[in-house]
């Protein structure tokens, strides 16, 4: 049924995109503009550097490739969302209605994610997550314009459960902030993990972002569980393992995780602490193939600094682009083709070859690594082609 | 929970409880004796952290950085008694509230200024690099009884100073009535710029002494903020002793409330007040 007043607020939206141009004819835009392309993403704040790593990855990618979008021009546009989740919608409707952009790239915030994907829906506009991986954005709400070239935060959890069990430890206790990733990540964990044969003895949670882990260490060495798996990224995984080896655990119960929480925080001051802790991720700096050298020689002529795994999924983001934009030949408003072209992509990332399932979230490996030394060594595959549920994504 | 690990938990509990009096006695301090809602009182936690950070990078001795950092602490505290805060005494707590949630800003805005907005870890000193095995997978970090004692020592002299000390006396008289002590001869200008000193001086060493096993990062005072106005609530605003009955209350809580109660512990606390607040609506014990 459709009300008066429905009627009445579209036909003000219609007049309204009507006078900025969005409803010109699509050939003439077509041909005459650049391809826009606008990245929202955190350039200042805790989050800065993840920012800016993407967006090399991405410019990296698509400069490769002759620096154009299937034979386009591009221009580029960037919006800084310093992670704050209440200005999400504002910062994506002024990307997409004053810059007008064909497709946007972003974020890494969940919260923020959340603001683009309510723009991204109503607006119809390409967006390519090139981090954030609340699950809801490619689960109940997923869109046939919303692509995510990223993780999902229970994928590297889900390989955990099975490695765990291989290596003996059938009684574990999990920890975690407890906020939205949190509970995703543990999601991930418990089905693998039960799935395998293990059991989940204690599950154990602080507020986001509490770093006061010293109680919660003590019940642990109480309950002398086989393993700990845990989900910490940023400040507070630093703190965690520092903790966890000061608290003698190190080397008594061994400690697994998302690979968040050791990505990036193999510095002097926290390596010593951090040895021979097991992680799942899609990627690590020191994948031995020689399509991760090439990318990483490549990232550091280019930018002078070392590429982390935000920097692949921001290159992942510039080849599924120039891939679709390829396949209609630059015209992004062939919204079916282009649609149908990203979701059969094969993407060859430094991460491994991985392909789109059917809800628009990377189906990929998952490598088990363990810290040794200052790096993440791969120990192998630990789940093949790990895709994400999806559940109850209907696309339409 | 057998008797060990609840042994254990109870120091737990009284080092966390012991770190926060550090914090909130400055706050109620502020308030009780000065009237001033300090709000950027987590801002000064943060920056004696990275100011310990920074120091101990230079010097390579923790000792020295404490000690070089709370004497800029103090004096940075002076200067900002002095063109500030003097002129809010008198003016309204939404005011006071005002100027100093915008200080956060500026405070934060600095602090990414001068050390970026990166996490950083902090060592510990190798003298306290040690830990007791208590039980037979469980030690405890011998850096966490170095902060407790600091903790203890700084509240036994905070207790000297203002209930045995001629200065204690004037503090105690100008904030039992200001008018009265200044027509008897006390300088309260003085006096207060001296508690807002002391205040300082608390904040930031515990920044400083928290920071190896908190590291630095950006916010981190925003988070201790609320917790010690939790603490001066249930300790009634204005009473140190108060503060110190109420932050050792809040660390039991938060301590076994994580335990026993994972799935609502970052509630618990925020229960213990509201109990407090129904039973003594001034807090446990009221100047």
């Amino acid at each position: 049924m459709t009300s008066r007043r429905l009627v009445l607020t579209r036909s003000a939206t219609l007049v309204g995109a009507a006078s900025t141009g969005l409803l010109l004819p699509e050939i003439v835009r077509a041909q005459s503009a650049k391809v826009r392309v606008g990245f929202m993403l955190p350039y200042t704040g805790t989050f800065a550097q993840l920012g800016v790593a993407i967006e090399n990855g991405t410019r990296l990618a698509i400069d490769q490739q002759g620096g154009k979008l299937g034979g386009r021009e591009i221009e580029y546009f960037k919006v800084d969302d310093e992670s704050e989740p209440s200005k999400g919608i504002e910062n994506a409707t002024k990307l997409i209605q004053r810059d007008k952009v064909d497709v946007l790239i972003g974020t890494v915030h969940s919260g923020v994610q959340m603001g683009i994907h309510k723009v991204a829906r109503e607006s119809g506009v390409l967006n390519l997550i090139p981090n954030a991986g609340v699950h809801i954005a490619t689960r109940a709400q997923c869109a046939p314009n919303v692509f995510r070239t990223s993780f999902s935060n229970s994928q590297p959890t889900r390989a955990l459960g099975k490695a765990m069990i291989d290596r003996g430890h059938k009684k574990a206790v999990w920890i975690t902030w407890k906020y939205a990733a949190g509970d995703e990540a543990f999601e991930g964990f418990k089905e693998s993990y039960t799935a395998a044969g293990g059991t989940i003895i204690k599950e154990l949670g602080l507020p986001f972002p509490n770093v006061e882990f010293q109680a919660l260490l003590t019940e642990i060495a109480a309950l002398k569980p086989d393993a700990v798996a845990c989900f910490f990224a940023g400040g507070g995984a630093a703190k965690f393992i520092k903790d966890y080896a000061a608290a003698g655990l190190k080397g008594k119960i061994p400690l697994y995780g998302s690979g968040f929480l050791t990505e990036g925080m193999l510095d002097d001051a926290t390596a010593p602490s951090a040895q021979g802790i097991m992680t799942a991720l899609h990627y690590s700096d020191s994948l031995n193939t020689k399509r991760n050298q090439e990318f990483r020689l490549a990232y550091a002529k280019t930018f002078r600094m070392q590429p982390d795994v935000y920097a692949v999924q921001g290159y992942d983001t510039g080849l599924l682009l120039t891939q679709g934009a390829t396949a209609v030949k630059g015209d992004l408003n062939n919204k079916k083709d282009l649609y149908s072209a990203l979701e059969n992509a094969v993407v060859d990332s430094p991460r491994g070859k991985w392909t789109m399932s059917k809800s628009h979230n990377p189906v990929q490996d998952m490598y088990l690594r363990v810290v040794e030394g200052k790096e993440n060594k791969v120990l192998g595959v630990a789940v093949k082609a790990l895709a994400d549920s999806g559940a109850g994504c209907r696309m339409g | 929970m057998d008797l060990a690990n609840f042994l254990i938990q109870l120091l737990n509990s009284a080092q966390y409880g012991l770190l926060l009096f550090m914090l909130a006695a400055g706050l109620t301090l502020i308030f009780g004796i000065m009237g001033v809602v300090n709000l950027a009182h987590g801002s000064f936690y943060m920056l004696g952290a990275y100011l310990a950070y920074w120091l101990m990078g230079l010097s390579g001795s923790l000792t020295v950085a404490i000690i070089g950092g709370t004497l800029l602490m103090v004096l940075f505290g002076l200067l900002l008694e002095k063109y500030l805060f003097r002129y809010f005494y008198e003016r309204d707590h939404l005011d006071q509230v005002l100027l100093t949630f915008g200080l956060i800003y500026i405070f934060e805005e600095l602090r990414s200024i001068l050390w970026g907005d990166d996490v950083h870890g902090v060592a510990v000193p190798a003298l306290w690099e040690w830990s007791i095995q208590l039980t037979d997978n469980l030690s405890y970090p011998g850096y966490r009884l170095f902060m407790s004692g600091v903790c203890i020592v700084f509240a036994l002299a905070l207790y000297f100073l203002i209930s045995k000390t001629k200065i204690g006396m004037k503090i105690r008289a100008g904030a039992f009535n200001r008018d009265m002590a200044e027509s008897l001869g006390i300088n309260i200008g003085r006096i207060h710029a001296l508690v807002f000193a002391i205040g300082i001086a608390l904040a930031s060493i515990a920044g400083m002494v928290a920071a190896p096993v908190s590291s630095v990062y950006p916010n981190m005072g925003s988070q201790v903020l609320i917790m010690c106005f939790v603490v001066v609530v249930i300790g009634g605003i204005g009473s140190v002793r108060g503060a110190l009955i109420a932050a050792m209350l809040v660390g039991l809580v938060d301590t076994f409330g994580k335990v026993l109660l994972p799935q609502v512990s970052g509630m618990l606390v925020y229960v213990l007040m509201a109990l407090v607040l129904l039973w003594k609506p001034e807090g446990l014990l009221k100047q």
